[in-house]
């Protein structure tokens, strides 16, 4: 069984984060940068899996700046077999439909029975990544999973939907979306820390998977981008005993009861 | 030759398990009528035809393309509904909600057709150049407007963000079959709607957002949210913290990773704010918060701000907003 797991760097949530108002790029160097929670747990789901199956390899992919291989160690030092890298300059800017095309080509160059991932990263907040990814690559698609459970031939799980809960099964290869449900990630033990040091990191480019971003596709592109003046604190009071019905009031004037 | 009006913009509803037309979809209707005219694609067990109509009708939609089904794989068949709709109709761009099945569809159909994407969109316009759409971004911090280079953008709209509607009007209903899908699919087994514990409203798209913390400090205080919410007509949220606490479901949590709500009205219980839970609530129109940290970072967001103690002060506002209904 190889389980590909797919990851993403992204500015610290504990801190502000900005936009250049000229290109309208991630300021990434404004910020601390992370391997994004929801990444970590989706290495948690691997790995775990992984130990009580030892014929399974464990491959975390990332595609980002030169920092990225900060992330992907601490995905080593999880109990990650191997990490990928795809460095290009060329990705800067890139919008949904390049980076699910050089993820689609990085998965099929790399080889997996499952791919792992976070159902939305913290800074992107898209959420279509998996779904794009399954149709590029002919599979079926588990998304928003509370629960996961792989087996040799097929994957199951729990998936919180609009409505209500359901059991979801399909046929491996398959791709796996999963929330903040599944268990805590692990902390790196010293061992692991060690370890990932020589596990090997591998560094791909576009033409590596050749991709080609000049081809003739429809693109998004931003129009025009302005920072909203932070929203401005309004009146705040203390409790004089007439709180409540002050906020009645409140509520009265400005028509929201 | 289109029977389709040449300013065709196709919204995909979203459809309950009960075969209604979620509340999500007069909104993305509202938005897209004022960019083209609305061709509402519709999935649906069969038998249902009468009713989805006439609420497709009443949501401002002026054609429905049914199609009547009763697979149980996931996500496939509303693809395989909206990729033949697209032919049909040939729509100027196609919007869809940003709900979890809404995101799926989006994603896969912008891969199978080769269209750019604009995704968690509070609202689009039309210029010289044709569609753009209107972004929030990073918890509302900043404003972007986005546009695709060519082919038909396909817009994934966040819920509860436009209060843009259409005029009521007849639906002129088009009964179609969902094309067979080949490949693997993801089959659902089973299914188990979401308990309808109430008649609150639904958290993912409410007008008004009742929110408690970790200040209401047990499961059992923390019906007070529930009353509060109750007495304005409003959905329960709770922070992270509450959830983890254990006092409500994690369906409930409000935050980065929990839902994101726009709401008319957010009123927030003892809940100190961090800046997860802000990313998830801070577009909301107005914000009242009450804790009684005066120095609790909600109050930065805050339009009205309580410092006191919301064991007093919240009974005090339910039995005001009651006496007001009598």
């Amino acid at each position: 069984m190889k389980i590909l797991v797919l990851v993403k760097e992204v500015p610290d949530t504990y801190g502000d984060r900005t936009l250049n108002l000229t290109t309208g790029l991630a300021q990434r160097d404004a910020s601390d940068k992370v391997l994004d929670e929801i990444g970590e747990r989706a290495i948690e789901a691997a790995v775990s899996f992984a130990e009580t199956h030892p014929q399974t390899e464990v491959v975390v992919l990332s595609v980002g700046p030169e920092s990225v291989p900060t992330s992907l160690r601490k995905g080593l030092a999880m109990g990650a077999d191997r990490a990928v890298h795809v460095l290009d300059d060329r990705m800067r800017g890139a919008d949904l439909t390049l980076t699910a095309e050089v993820l689609a080509a990085s998965a099929h160059k790399v080889g997996f029975d499952l791919i792992v991932t976070g159902d939305l990263s913290t800074d992107g907040v898209g959420g279509v990544i998996p779904a794009m990814l399954a149709e590029l690559l002919g599979l079926p698609h588990l998304t928003n999973l509370t629960e996961l459970t792989i087996g040799e031939s097929s994957v199951r799980g729990v998936r919180d939907s609009d409505t209500g809960v359901m059991q979801i099964s399909a046929p491996l290869p398959a791709i796996a979306s999963i929330t903040d449900r599944l268990p805590d990630p692990r902390f790196p033990s010293f061992k692991g820390i060690v370890a990932a040091k020589k596990k090997p990191c591998e560094t791909l480019t576009l033409d590596d998977l050749g991709v080609d971003v000049s081809a003739e596709k429809p693109r998004s592109i931003i129009i025009s981008l302005s920072e909203k003046p932070a929203r401005g604190a309004g009146v705040t009071i203390v409790d004089d005993g007439q709180a409540g019905q002050s906020i009645a009031d409140f509520l009265v004037e400005n028509r929201l009861v | 030759m289109s029977q389709f009006p040449s300013d065709s913009i196709l919204v995909l509803a979203d459809v309950t398990p009960l075969g209604e037309l979620s509340s999500s979809v007069a909104a993305v209707i509202g938005e897209a009528s004022t960019i083209g005219t609305p061709v509402l694609v519709v999935v649906a067990q069969p038998g249902l035809a009468e009713r989805l109509s006439e609420a497709a009708g009443a949501a401002g939609a002026p054609h429905v393309l049914l199609y009547e089904q009763e697979s149980t794989a996931l996500t496939t068949p509303v693809l395989e509904a909206l990729v033949d709709a697209t032919e049909r109709v040939n729509p100027g761009a196609v919007l869809i909600s940003h709900s979890i099945e809404g995101k799926d569809v989006a994603g896969r159909f912008a891969a199978r057709t080769g269209n750019a994407l604009a995704v968690d969109v509070v609202a689009v316009g039309r210029d010289d150049e044709g569609v753009f759409a209107h972004h929030s971004v990073y918890g509302g911090s900043y404003e972007v407007d986005s546009a695709v280079t060519f082919g038909t953008p396909v817009i994934t709209q966040r819920q509860g963000a436009s209060e843009r509607r259409a005029a009521p009007t007849r639906a002129e209903v088009h009964m179609l079959d969902v094309p067979v899908s080949t490949g693997p699919q993801t089959t659902i087994e089973a299914f188990e709607p979401a308990e309808a514990t109430s008649s609150r409203p639904e958290l993912r798209g409410a007008s008004k957002v009742v929110a408690g913390g970790r200040g209401l400090g047990s499961a059992e205080n923390f019906r007070l949210v529930e009353q509060l919410a109750d007495a304005l007509g409003a959905a329960v949220g709770a922070s992270r913290a509450a959830v983890d606490a254990g006092y409500i479901g994690a369906s409930h949590q409000v935050g980065q990773t929990g839902v994101s709500v726009s709401p008319q009205l957010y009123v927030a219980m003892g809940i100190s704010g961090a800046i997860q839970h802000r990313a998830g609530m801070q577009t909301a129109k107005t914000i009242v918060a009450i804790n009684k940290d005066a120095d609790a970072p909600i109050f930065e967001v805050a339009d009205f701000g309580v410092v006191g103690d919301v064991f007093t002060i919240v009974p005090q506002l339910i039995s005001a907003l009651e006496a007001r209904d009598k």
